[in-house]
This record gives C-alpha cells, sequence and structure tokens, in this order.
C-alpha cells in the first residue's frame, strides 16, 4: 500500500534548479533509500517532502491526501540530533505530542512504553549531555517516531557516528524496525548503508536532482549479508548507476 | 587540596586579595601615611557601621525599594522591546543603533533631568533604575535568541511548530544564560542607579543619607554607607545567580546550552 508519494516535485533557487520531476513512493512498512552526490537537492527533496518549502511544482501525498506545504504531517528527522540540552530527554522526546497541545503528563504517559523497546530505558530523567552519541541517536528516533503518523524522513542520522557505533546502531534500527510501523525514507551517502537499511533506493542524480535509477535490495538480510557476493552485486549497481564505477 | 576542596580552594585567591586590600588600607592609616580625615582606618569605619545600623538599614530599605520597583519594570520592559526587536526585523535595525547611544549617556547627567520633570519623589530614581538596567538585559535577550541554531527552528517546523511555539520551547530556553548574565549586571546597576539619583533630591534612602554624611565630613560613615551599598549589590548579584541556578537546573549537570 503507498503511504508516501511525491509527484514531479520541482524546485529552484533563483536560477539555480535543485530538483526536476522527481517522483518517488513509499510504501507501509518500507525502508526506502534516497542515495546522491553531496549537493545533489537530497535535503531539499525533504523539506519539500516534510512541508516546511513548498515545491515550485508538483505536489506530496500523504495516504492520498496532498500535504504539500503543510508542516508537521511527515515526521522528519535531521543530521544532527538536535536534542535540546535544557529538556529533560522524556521532555524531549515527548515534544511533537506536547506541541499538539497534549499535557506533559499525557505526552509523558504516550512515551513511556518506547523507552524499553528503544534502549532507552532508564534516562527519562537525565538531561541529553548526559547521553552517549549513541543514545542521543536512539531518543532523536523516538522523538521523530512519536511525532510521526507512521512515516518518517530520516536525513543521514547516523553520519555523525564513528564507525563502531554506527554499526551496532543499524542492527539496533534493524531490529526496532521490526517492532514499530513506521515508513522510512533514508537519506544517504553511504553506499554500504543503502544495501544494509533499505529495501528500495532511489538514485538521485545531482545539478539538477532528478531520479536516476531505482534498485530493489529484495535478497535477505542474514547475519553475514555485508560480507556476501550479493552485498557486492547490490553496491556494483548502484556505484553503476550513480555513474562512480 | 585542589582537588579535594574545590570550592574552598576556589574562594582562597579572592579572600587573600581582600585581606591585602584591607591589610594596605589599615597601614596607611596606623603609618598615617594618609591623613585621617581623608581616608578612616577599616577599624573607623566598621565602628561608623555598628554604631549607625539603624540608620543604614532605614534608608537601605528605601534605596533597595527604589532598585526593586526599577529592576522590575525595567525586566517586564526589556522583555517587551527585546521580543518585539526579535520579531521584526525593522524594529532591530531601528532601535539597536539608539541603545548603543543611550548607553554612551552618563547616568548622572540624566538624573538631574528626571528630577526637574518628576520631582524629588521616588519616580525620578525608580525612572533611572529602570534607564540603568534596561541595556544590559535587552542586549543579553537579544543576543540570546539569536544565537539559535537555526536547525532547531526548523526541526520546531518540521513537526508543526508555530511562532509562539518556537519562541517558548526554542527562543526563550536558549536566551536563559544570556538573560541571567544581563541581569546580573542589572541588579548590581540597579542600586548604584537608585543611590547617584538620590544623591541629587531626595528625603530619604543611602544616596541621601551620604550627602548629608558627606557635608558633616563624616568620612568614616561615608566609607560605611559605601562599603554597605557594595554589600547590597553583591547579595541582589547572588540572589540573582540563586535564581538562575534553580531556572537552569540542566546546568548543574555541565550541559552547556
Amino acid at each position: 500500500m503507498e503511504i508516501l508519494k511525491a509527484e514531479q516535485i520541482s524546485k529552484r533557487f533563483g536560477d539555480k534548479e535543485v530538483l526536476q520531476n522527481v517522483s518517488l513512493t513509499l510504501n507501509a512498512g518500507e525502508i526506502v533509500g534516497v542515495l546522491g552526490v553531496s549537493g545533489g537537492g537530497k535535503t531539499t527533496l525533504f523539506n519539500v517532502l516534510s512541508g516546511v518549502c513548498a515545491p515550485d511544482g508538483g505536489r506530496v501525498l500523504l495516504r492520498g491526501e496532498d500535504v504539500t506545504g503543510k508542516p508537521g504531517k511527515v515526521s522528519y528527522m535531521l543530521q544532527k540530533d538536535l536534542l535540546f540540552p535544557y529538556r529533560r530527554v522524556v521532555d524531549n522526546v515527548c515534544l511533537p505530542l506536547t506541541l499538539r497541545g497534549m499535557s506533559r503528563r499525557e505526552a509523558r504517559a504516550a512515551a513511556e512504553p518506547y523507552f524499553e523497546p528503544f534502549g532507552l530505558a532508564g534516562t527519562q530523567t537525565l538531561y541529553p549531555a548526559q547521553l552517549s552519541g549513541g543514545m542521543r541517536q536512539r531518543a532523536a528516533f523516538l522523538r521523530t517516531y512519536l511525532a510521526s503518523d507512521g512515516v518518517a524522513l530520516l536525513d543521514e542520522p547516523f553520519s555523525a557516528l564513528d564507525a563502531i557505533t554506527k554499526r551496532t546502531m543499524h542492527k539496533w534500527y534493524l531490529g526496532v524496525m521490526r517492532t514499530i510501523e513506521l515508513s522510512v525514507l533514508l537519506i544517504t551517502h553511504d553506499v554500504d548503508e543503502a544495501i544494509l537499511l533499505c529495501d528500495r533506493v532511489y538514485i538521485l542524480s545531482g545539478k539538477p536532482g532528478e531520479i536516476r535509477a531505482q534498485i530493489r535490495i529484495d535478497k535477505e538480510k542474514t547475519e553475514d549479508f555485508a560480507l556476501s557476493t550479493d552485498f557486492l552485486d547490490y553496491k556494483r549497481q548502484i556505484l553503476a548507476a550513480m555513474h562512480l564505477d | 587540596m585542589t582537588k579535594r576542596f574545590p570550592s574552598i580552594t576556589n574562594k582562597l585567591a579572592p579572600a587573600a586579595a581582600v585581606a591585602a586590600v584591607l591589610a594596605i588600607w589599615f597601614l596607611c592609616c596606623e603609618g598615617e601615611i594618609v591623613p585621617a580625615y581623608m581616608l578612616p582606618s577599616p577599624a573607623d569605619v566598621f565602628r561608623a557601621f555598628v554604631r549607625n545600623i539603624g540608620d543604614l538599614l532605614r534608608q537601605a530599605a528605601v534605596t533597595l525599594q527604589e532598585a526593586m520597583y526599577g529592576l522590575l519594570i525595567g525586566i517586564a520592559l526589556t522583555f517587551a522591546v527585546a521580543v518585539l526587536m526579535d520579531r521584526f526585523r525593522f524594529l532591530y535595525k531601528a532601535l539597536y543603533p539608539l541603545l548603543v547611544v543611550t548607553q554612551t549617556i552618563p547616568t548622572i547627567a540624566i538624573a538631574p533631568l528626571l528630577v526637574l520633570w518628576m520631582g524629588f519623589g521616588m519616580a525620578p530614581k525608580i525612572t533611572l533604575v529602570v534607564i540603568t538596567t534596561f541595556f544590559p538585559i535587552t542586549v543579553g535577550l537579544l543576543s540570546g535568541f539569536g544565537c539559535v541554531d537555526p536547525d532547531c527552528i526548523h526541526l520546531m517546523r518540521t513537526m508543526g511548530a508555530g511562532r509562539m511555539q518556537i519562541f517558548r520551547f526554542v527562543k526563550l530556553p536558549c536566551a536563559a544564560p544570556d538573560f541571567f548574565a544581563g541581569l546580573r549586571i542589572s541588579a548590581s546597576y540597579a542600586v548604584v542607579g537608585a543611590v547617584v539619583s538620590e544623591w541629587l533630591g531626595g528625603f530619604e534612602g543611602l544616596g541621601v543619607y551620604m550627602t548629608r554624611v558627606k557635608k558633616a565630613y563624616a568620612y568614616d560613615r561615608m566609607f560605611a554607607v559605601i562599603l554597605f551599598i557594595s554589600a547590597i549589590s553583591l547579595l541582589l548579584m547572588g540572589a540573582v545567580a540563586l535564581m538562575e541556578k534553580a531556572a537552569m537546573p540542566w546546568k548543574q549537570k555541565g550541559v552547556s546550552s
């Protein structure tokens, strides 16, 4: 079932055309990657999809409803965790619920059941600076999940992490995605990450950004998938589509 | 010792400096390097303070009242102006240079005018305190509002937050450290501002008391008043530090905002 759809999105800033007729779909429960070079319009595309930036052409549909230029409908996790240092972890996580008018008590009660599955048990009353980098990302992801209506846009959420933490976070992320109902569109410039985490990958060419190819990652992701020939085949296909082979 | 008792060792250096100043002052007076009528010894000042404590407290109550009214009105005015200046770029551009210019005008030059316009009551004193306390807090708030990470505002917008919500949940808490930095300075200015305006006309207050003892050539009492004003200012600054601690508990966890 199609949950999010972008139809013929175009966007320009002055003379510079950033996106040109970009169309993509996200089905329920899918994790779909958007891969592309830096400056290729990935973040602009997410700004349009999240509604904070109105496109010059095209529209965004969420479950068939036109949400073009309407922020607050599609949840968005930016590159930095952006946890507010002055709010306790629980209040950071609850922020989207508070913004929708829930009382602090209601919001905390709604968020409470997710702390354990998100690996954040016992952190509720801490401040963000008391968390490790990985935990901060999990808290930001939980905030994104609570803000979502089943759809989230993740803009390079693991790019700031070191290699070991990133690997742990990938495993954790795939585990938690099995327990929650969330469809994700993920921006990444890391080809390995895209293959490991996504069900499908869109290749976005740069200047102006347009969808160049779509690659389905349909092989089962076993424990040693990253070392398999299938993995290398996908990588070859993606690099070829990006013209980086 | 430094590691085991940091709070004690941190206070040792300033305590030693104060003790050294008192010792030099005492020796200058005892050795008659400076005549007693020009510089009374610390012991004379202390005696004058104890003898006149009743008078000092009575006058201080008036001065404190003026300082507190002025400070509270100043804070309220500051918030209104800073929020409007942050909201409307045109206002910021128009008013900021004016704000800076007001700081180049010495307080002592405005005080007689205020007395002329408002009389000898409490109004000119409070007005002068408002004028002196306004700038540090406004500048602090504006700097705090301006330093907010644009990505935080972007995140709030993606969550559908409105302008007021962005202000309440992001801008205001982000500006809190700068606000308190400005408030600490303003708290000390408030007492000095009240005293300066009392010098130029009035019936009560530490400034009026100072002019009286000066005319009586009672320099020991004069110094007692000066030290008392200084102590009140320090107490007010301490109170602001306590408020800051209570308002920003995340700072106690070694977190910067």
